[in-house]
């Protein structure tokens, strides 16, 4: 650990400290905290049982007061260590509290009740992970419905934007023909017109399409984007085209050309694609939310939003919830991240 | 080369299960064949680029084109009836009544008032969120450009909040910000009381802030970072030789070379700031009140989610954003475009 440390800290050059060093230490130190502490609070927080949800201050793992079903009372009673009145501890349960004095039973001696000052009683508290968070929203809510709703939309969408796409810098990086350039400004032009302007009227285009209240609705307007069309253009480009004319001498169709030759060349940039895609499509919200109003059809972001929006928030579920969704994307994060990274500072673009 | 696959996958002991999956899909690709080849035969190499071109060019009409030009007659017709074809000519009326202001600098004079609350929101937003944004964009990036050790795992720290969805994000957000939650917890300890930030207007306001920048300086240091490696190393170490201090080496050397690719990433973030949304729709619904309703929460409102829907009301201010938008991109294509010049100059 220490060597690690070391490590991590060791100047090149080995010469001294400068005031940089210290605020780029100071920086990424508490970046570090700032960046992940919050999405970490969060999953930390999702194993907590409602009323441990409740306490104030909170503890960063999840605390339950051990309980104890004592015979002639109905409910598990808390269990508490007291300090009696002659200095001696005992493990007593808590039958009820008035004002500051807490009446407290022997397990063992259910009959008798002590009265005990609360300030001379400590709650025995033990570890447990509420996993019943987890395990409930998939019998009791429309979760499982939501989850299937989300993974079918990403992975359709994914799929027909890699062809689509592909098809067309296909059409506009290897051949000449009148139009390209016009074709190219239009898709260019694309750019500028966000979903947020267009909302309007691309509702009621999709109401009279009948793809209200459809995933189709969903995944269509969004899988012909000029992002992927501009990626996949630009690498097919460096395929040379004596590679195109070799296959037509051995009489390949133009689709052959396509489908046997340049896809499998292009796959680092449809990989690159893809990932993106799949990022975008999980994580879209606005477009679903207008498009989706019936529960069954929900995404998960549709279904999360709108239960946490509800006048009675059940954080428990909704912070479980949260985890589940966040889970592609921090696989992604995990094993993808540097095709991610390499993309957005080779394009530019997100 | 299709040839020294089926070599190397032979050579192999049997079929990968990634082999099997593809049959249906070569099948399907062999059918689609012969229809094309005749397609091919008739109309050329111009009718395959056609083909080609066409399943994107008709999802690009419909789903983005059609809308774009509907949006201009939809600004100018009234009533809450969905279909074009039933709504009523008003011609400019929308407009007039988005612009009917005595005084615009006060919202409360205003016939749409929640329209002008929204825009100087997002004005402010748009300020203050550009303004820090780039600030902490550029220190990070500036940190990261330095002798690093490991520096690919800090970029990923920074970077990680990019790639979560909105509504995760502002739930996260949400559960910290709110009474029992952890930045109550963490200023208990200095032996503040409990506040409820989100139902406070400034604290609010200055949470949508604080989160949208969160969420996405990763993506804006990624592209600065990558302008700054594009400074050619040898400055730097004629200016460590000739002993130049640190402030000096960033104003003189770091700014101006930086300058292009970090008028374009302003571009970018005014262009992000103006349609902001998602995480505040869900972090604070737009209020307490209406302290957080930016522009695009209004079209969506006005055009959804209000009991009296008006689309062509949201129609008009989606141009006016739009319009905005348009500005701003053309703003960033020129730039981009003169930065590539001098990129290529060089």
């Amino acid at each position: 650990m220490s060597r690690a440390i070391e490590f991590l800290f060791r100047r090149k050059g080995g010469k001294g400290w400068h005031w940089t060093d210290i605020v780029t230490w100071v920086w990424l130190i508490v970046g570090l905290f700032v960046m992940f502490g919050p999405a970490v609070w969060l999953t930390a927080s999702s194993f907590k049982s409602p009323a441990a949800l409740a306490e104030f201050p909170p503890t960063i793992l999840p605390y339950v007061t051990q309980k104890v079903t004592v015979e002639g009372y109905d409910k598990p009673l808390d269990l508490y260590t007291v300090t009696l009145e002659d200095g001696s501890t005992a493990t007593l349960a808590e039958v009820r509290r008035i004002g500051t004095v807490s009446q407290m039973v022997d397990p063992a001696k259910p009959a008798e009740i002590v009265k005990v000052n609360i300030a001379k009683r400590t709650p025995i508290r033990q570890m447990s992970f509420a996993t019943e968070n987890y395990t409930e929203p998939f019998t009791h809510f429309d979760f499982v419905r939501y989850l299937w709703n989300s993974v079918f939309v990403t992975v359709t969408a994914t799929l027909i934007t890699l062809v689509v796409n592909s098809m067309a810098a296909f059409a506009l990086s290897k051949y000449e023909f009148r139009g390209r350039t016009f074709a190219m400004l239009l898709i260019l032009a694309t750019l500028m017109v966000p979903l947020s302007v267009i909302m309007v009227p691309l509702y009621s285009i999709v109401s009279a399409l009948g793809l209200f209240n459809n995933l189709w609705g969903v995944i269509l307007p969004t899988v012909a984007t000029p992002t992927g069309v501009f990626i996949l253009r630009q690498y097919m480009l460096t395929i040379p085209d004596e590679l195109l004319d070799a296959a037509r001498m051995d009489k390949a169709s133009e689709w052959q050309i396509y489908w046997r030759i340049i896809l499998p060349l292009t796959a680092p940039a449809l990989a690159v694609l893809a990932i993106f895609s799949v990022v975008w499509r999980w994580n879209d919200f606005l477009w679903p939310l207008i498009v989706l109003s019936r529960k069954e059809l929900y995404t998960l972001q549709v279904g999360l939003s709108i239960y946490s929006g509800e006048l009675n928030v059940q954080w428990h579920f909704i912070l479980a919830m949260t985890v589940v969704t966040m889970i592609p994307v921090v696989l992604v994060f995990l094993f993808l991240q540097r095709f991610i990274t390499a993309g957005i500072a080779g394009t530019g673009l997100k | 080369m299709a040839d020294v696959s089926r070599q190397t996958s032979q050579s192999q002991s049997g079929q990968s299960l990634g082999d099997i999956a593809m049959v249906p899909v070569r099948l399907a690709m062999g059918v689609i064949d012969a229809p094309l080849r005749w397609v091919q035969k008739t109309f050329g190499l111009g009718g395959m680029a056609a083909f080609f071109l066409l399943p994107n060019m008709l999802i690009f009409g419909i789903f983005v084109l059609l809308p774009f030009f509907i949006n201009f007659a939809y600004s100018m017709t009234g009533g809450t009836a969905l279909f074009l074809s039933d709504r009523s000519f008003v011609g400019a009326d929308q407009y007039t009544r988005l612009f009917d202001c005595s005084n615009y600098l006060n919202p409360n004079t205003c016939a749409e008032d929640t329209f002008w609350t929204a825009v100087s929101n997002t004005g402010w937003f748009v300020i203050l969120q550009v303004t820090l944004m780039i600030g902490v964009s550029l220190v990070t990036a500036l940190i990261l450009n330095r002798d690093l050790r490991a520096r690919s795992f800090w970029r990923a720290v920074f970077f990680f909040p990019v790639l979560l969805s909105p509504v995760v994000v502002g739930l996260i957000w949400k559960w910290i910000l709110q009474r029992q939650g952890l930045l109550n917890f963490g200023l208990f300890g200095f032996g503040f009381e409990p506040h409820v930030w989100l139902n406070d207007r400034n604290w609010a306001f200055a949470a949508t802030i604080g989160v949208s920048i969160w969420a996405h300086m990763g993506f804006y240091t990624l592209i600065i970072l990558a302008g700054l490696q594009a400074i050619p190393r040898d400055l730097y170490e004629a200016a460590e030789m000739d002993g130049t201090r640190a402030m000096r080496v960033f104003t003189r050397i770091t700014l101006p070379l930086l300058m292009p690719n970090l008028l374009v990433v302003i571009v970018l973030v005014l262009i992000r700031a103006v349609q902001i949304f998602d995480e505040v729709y869900v972090l604070t619904g737009g209020g307490p009140g209406t302290s957080t309703l930016f522009v695009t929460q209004y079209i969506y409102e006005t055009g959804f989610a209000a009991q009296l829907r008006n689309p062509g009301l949201a129609a008009a201010a989606s141009i006016l954003m739009g319009l905005v938008l348009v500005v701003l991109t053309l703003m960033q294509l020129g730039l981009s475009r003169s930065s590539e010049k001098k990129g290529a100059r060089k």
